[in-house]
C-alpha cells in the first residue's frame, strides 16, 4: 500500500470503474433503440449513428470551444439520421433491418469522410463530477470520476420504464408496436409515431456516441466505436426491451470490457483474449438461459419484423 | 499502361506463377513518371503508425517525375492483393509499400511472383532466400529509440514502475517492450515494467482502460505500441502519469507529461530508396537500420525530464551511433519465467535476426505472451 498500490483490489475498482466509465454509450443506444423497437421498427444503424455522433460532436466541440454545443450537435445528428431510417422505411415493401445495415455503413463512412481532418486537433472534452472527493485512495477517485451523461442515463431508464407504462405517448408507442391496425383504429398514424420513437432513439444513440469523443476515450478516431452501437442494439433484445434491464445490462456490459486489462493487470495473464471477449460470452450465456423453443420472446413487441 | 500484356500472359501461364521466380533479377524499367504504391493498413492521420509512413510518402511527392498513390484501412487479407493489383493495373505503380505487417506473407510474396518485374517494399517483414527477389523488407531498430525512452523513463518513475500498453505479443512488439524494460532497469535497477495486451491494433476502449489499470497499479511512466497512442497518451496525461511517445511526435496532446519517443524517420529512408533506383542500384532486399542509419529518431526531451536522465540517455544515444555500435540484448538475459534466453557471452548484436524471433518478456517484465 505504501507505494501507492491496490493489488488486487484493482480488479473491482476496475470493473466498478469501467461499469461507469465504458457504459454509458452502451446504455443511450440501448434505451433508444428500446424506444425505436416498442414502437414496432428495428434501426440497426444505430452503430452509424453512434459514430456519426462521435465524429460530429467533436467537430462542434473543437469549431466552437464547447462541448454541449457538441453534445447537442450529435443528438441533432443522430435524429435526422433516424428521420432518414423512418422516411425510407415509410415507403411500401421496404425492410427496415436491411434500411438500418445500409444506415450503418452509410453512417460511419460519412463520420469517417467528415471526420478526417478532426483526428489531430484536440477538441474541449465534456468535465467530470468528482464523487470520490471523501476518499484518499486515487484509484477510488479516479473511478468515480463521473460524467453528467451517464448520470442523466441513469436517470432516464426508470423514467422511461413509468412513462411507457403510465402516459399517453408511451401507450401510443406500445399501441404502434404490438398492434399497428389497433392504433390506425384509434385514428393514428402509425408511421408517425415510428417516425417520431426512430428520431428519438437516433437522438439519444447520437448523444451516446458524444459521449465517446468527449468524454471517454475522449477523442476522435475511426477506431473509436469499435461496434459498441451494434453490441447495444443486440443488447436491447437481451433486455426485454425493457428499460431497467437496459441499464442493468449496459452495467454489465461497461463493467466486463474493464476486466481483460484488470486481471492483466494483477498478474492474471493466461488467457487474455478470453477475459476480452467476456461481454460477449456473457451475451450468448444468458441468451441460451433465457431462451425456450416453446414460445416467443417475452416482451417483443408484436410488430417488430424480427418476431413477427 | 501495360496493363494488358500483363494479364494475357498471365492467362497463358496459367498457374505457372511459381516459375516466375527463377524471371527474378530483371531490374525494373521505369517510365518517365514513375508511381509509388503505398498501402495502410489504418488511417493515415492517426497520430501513429500509419501517419509516420503516410509522411514518409508525402516526403516523395516532393520530388519531380514521382506520383504517389495510397489507399488506407486496407485490411490484411486478400483485400490486400486486390488493392496491389489494382494500383499495378490501373494506376501503374512500379513500386510498392504495403506497410503493415500482415500483408506480407502470404499476400505480397505472392503479388511479387506475379508481378516479377515490379519492385516491392515490405516494412517489417523477415526477407530470406526462399522469397522472390523482387521483393524485399526494410524495418528500423526502433527498439533502440524505445531503450532510450526506457532510460528517461526510468529517471522518472518515483514508484519505479512503468507500464506499457501493447497491441499483440508479436516479435517487433515483444523486442520494444523488452528494450524499454532494459533501458528503465538500467536507469533504476530496480524497475518493473508491466504489461497489457488489448488483443489488436487499434482498440481505443481497451486502450483507456489498460492505461487506467495501469496507473492504477502504481504505474507513473507509461509507453505504448499500438497504431495510434493518442488515446493512450491523452488518457495517462489526464489521470497526472508521464508518457512516452511512439510512432510519431505525440507532445503536442500532451506538452507537460511527455518526456521523449520513439520515432520513425521514414521520410528520410523513402527517397533513399527512389534514389537507389533512379542510379540504377538495386535496394538489399534485406534493408534494417537504427538510429544511426536515420531510420528511426528520438523526440526531443519534455521539460519534465532531468539533467541526469538526459546525460545517460545522451551518452547511450552516442554508443548507438558510434561506429562499434552498442548492444541491447547482452549475453547472459534471462527471461521473466528465469529461464536464460540469450547465453553468456554472446551478446546479440542489433542486426542478429535471432532477436526477429523474439518470444519472450525479460526479467523485470510483469506479463506474460499468451
Amino acid at each position: 500500500m505504501a507505494d501507492g498500490s491496490i493489488g488486487l483490489w484493482t480488479v473491482p475498482l476496475a470493473v466498478l470503474g469501467g461499469a461507469i466509465r465504458v457504459s454509458t454509450p452502451f446504455l443511450f443506444v440501448s434505451l433508444g433503440e428500446c424506444i425505436t423497437e416498442r414502437s414496432g421498427r428495428i434501426n440497426l444503424g444505430l452503430e452509424g449513428t453512434l459514430v456519426m455522433g462521435a465524429m460530429s460532436a467533436y467537430g462542434i466541440s473543437y469549431l466552437t470551444g464547447s462541448p454541449w454545443l457538441g453534445v447537442l450537435a450529435a443528438g441533432i445528428t443522430g435524429a435526422l439520421l433516424g428521420a432518414l431510417h423512418a422516411g425510407i422505411c415509410s415507403l411500401p415493401r421496404v425492410n427496415d433491418v436491411a434500411v438500418g445495415i445500409a444506415l450503418m455503413l452509410f453512417g460511419t463512412g460519412l463520420a469517417f469522410y467528415l471526420g478526417k481532418p478532426l483526428i489531430e486537433p484536440t477538441a474541449p472534452r465534456l468535465s467530470a463530477i468528482d464523487f470520490g472527493w471523501w476518499s484518499d485512495i486515487p484509484q477510488l477517485r479516479a473511478a468515480l470520476r463521473v460524467n453528467v451523461l451517464f448520470l442523466i442515463g441513469v436517470a432516464l431508464a426508470p423514467i422511461l420504464y413509468w412513462a411507457f407504462r403510465t402516459t399517453r405517448w408511451g401507450l401510443l408507442i406500445r399501441t404502434a408496436g404490438e398492434s399497428s391496425d389497433a392504433a390506425r383504429a384509434m385514428g393514428h398514424s402509425v408511421l408517425l409515431i415510428r417516425l417520431r420513437a426512430t428520431m428519438v432513439g437516433g437522438f439519444l444513440a447520437g448523444i451516446g456516441g458524444s459521449f465517446l469523443s468527449l468524454f471517454y476515450p475522449g477523442s476522435w478516431n475511426e477506431g473509436l466505436s469499435s461496434g459498441q452501437g451494434i453490441t447495444a442494439v443486440a443488447l436491447v433484445i437481451f433486455a426485454r426491451w425493457d428499460p431497467l434491464l437496459c441499464l442493468w445490462a449496459s452495467l454489465a456490459f461497461g463493467g466486463a470490457a474493464a476486466l481483460g486489462p484488470a486481471l492483466q493487470s494483477v498478474g492474471v495473464t493466461s488467457g487474455y483474449h478470453l477475459f476480452n471477449a467476456a461481454p460477449y460470452i456473457l451475451t450468448l450465456a444468458i441468451m441460451i438461459i433465457t431462451c425456450s423453443p416453446k414460445r416467443t420472446l417475452t416482451g417483443a413487441p408484436a410488430e417488430l419484423s424480427i418476431t413477427r | 499502361m501495360d496493363f494488358g500484356r500483363i494479364s494475357r500472359r498471365h492467362l497463358l501461364q496459367g498457374g505457372a506463377a511459381l516459375t516466375l521466380g527463377a524471371a527474378s533479377g530483371i531490374r525494373p524499367v521505369f517510365a518517365a513518371e514513375t508511381t509509388i504504391g503505398f498501402i495502410y493498413v489504418g488511417s493515415r492521420d492517426d497520430y501513429g503508425y500509419n501517419q509516420a509512413h503516410a509522411q514518409g510518402a508525402a516526403a516523395l511527392k516532393k520530388i519531380p517525375g514521382l506520383k504517389v498513390v495510397e489507399e488506407e484501412k486496407v485490411p490484411e487479407t486478400d483485400a490486400v492483393e486486390k488493392t496491389i493489383e489494382s494500383m499495378i493495373n490501373l494506376d501503374g505503380a512500379s513500386l510498392l509499400f504495403p506497410t503493415s505487417f500482415g500483408y506480407y506473407n502470404p499476400h505480397m510474396i505472392k503479388m511479387a511472383n506475379k508481378f516479377p518485374k515490379l519492385r516491392f517494399e515490405h516494412c517489417g517483414g523477415l526477407w530470406s532466400d526462399k522469397d522472390p527477389k523482387n521483393a524485399g523488407s526494410y524495418f528500423g531498430y526502433i527498439d533502440e529509440a524505445q531503450y532510450i525512452s526506457g532510460i528517461v523513463a526510468g529517471y522518472t518513475s518515483k514508484s519505479g514502475k512503468v507500464g506499457f500498453v501493447a497491441a499483440k505479443p508479436i516479435p517487433q512488439v515483444l523486442r520494444n517492450i523488452n528494450a524499454f524494460a532494459l533501458g528503465a532497469k538500467l536507469a533504476n535497477p530496480k524497475a518493473t515494467t508491466q504489461v497489457i495486451f488489448t488483443g489488436d491494433w487499434s482498440m481505443p476502449v481497451k486502450e483507456a482502460e489498460a492505461t487506467n489499470s495501469l496507473i492504477d497499479q502504481g504505474v507513473d511512466v507509461l509507453t505504448c505500441h499500438v497504431d495510434g497512442p493518442k488515446t493512450m497518451v491523452e488518457n495517462a496525461a489526464r489521470r497526472g502519469a508521464f508518457v512516452c511517445g511512439y510512432h510519431v511526435n505525440q507532445s503536442p496532446l500532451a506538452p507537460k507529461a511527455y518526456l521523449t519517443g520513439a520515432e520513425w524517420n521514414w521520410e528520410a529512408l523513402y527517397p533513399k530508396f527512389v534514389k537507389m533506383i533512379a542510379a540504377g542500384e538495386s535496394i538489399p532486399n534485406f534493408y534494417r537500420g537504427g538510429l544511426k542509419e536515420e531510420i528511426v529518431k528520438t523526440s526531443p526531451y519534455g521539460e519534465s525530464v532531468s539533467a541526469e536522465a538526459r546525460k545517460h540517455a545522451d551518452e547511450v544515444k552516442a554508443k548507438f551511433l558510434s561506429a562499434e555500435g552498442y548492444a541491447i540484448f547482452k549475453g547472459g538475459l534471462v527471461d521473466n519465467k528465469g529461464k536464460t534466453v540469450i547465453p553468456a557471452g554472446t551478446d546479440r548484436g542489433q542486426k542478429d535476426p535471432e532477436l526477429e524471433k523474439m518470444d519472450y518478456l525479460v526479467e523485470g517484465v510483469i506479463g506474460a505472451t499468451s
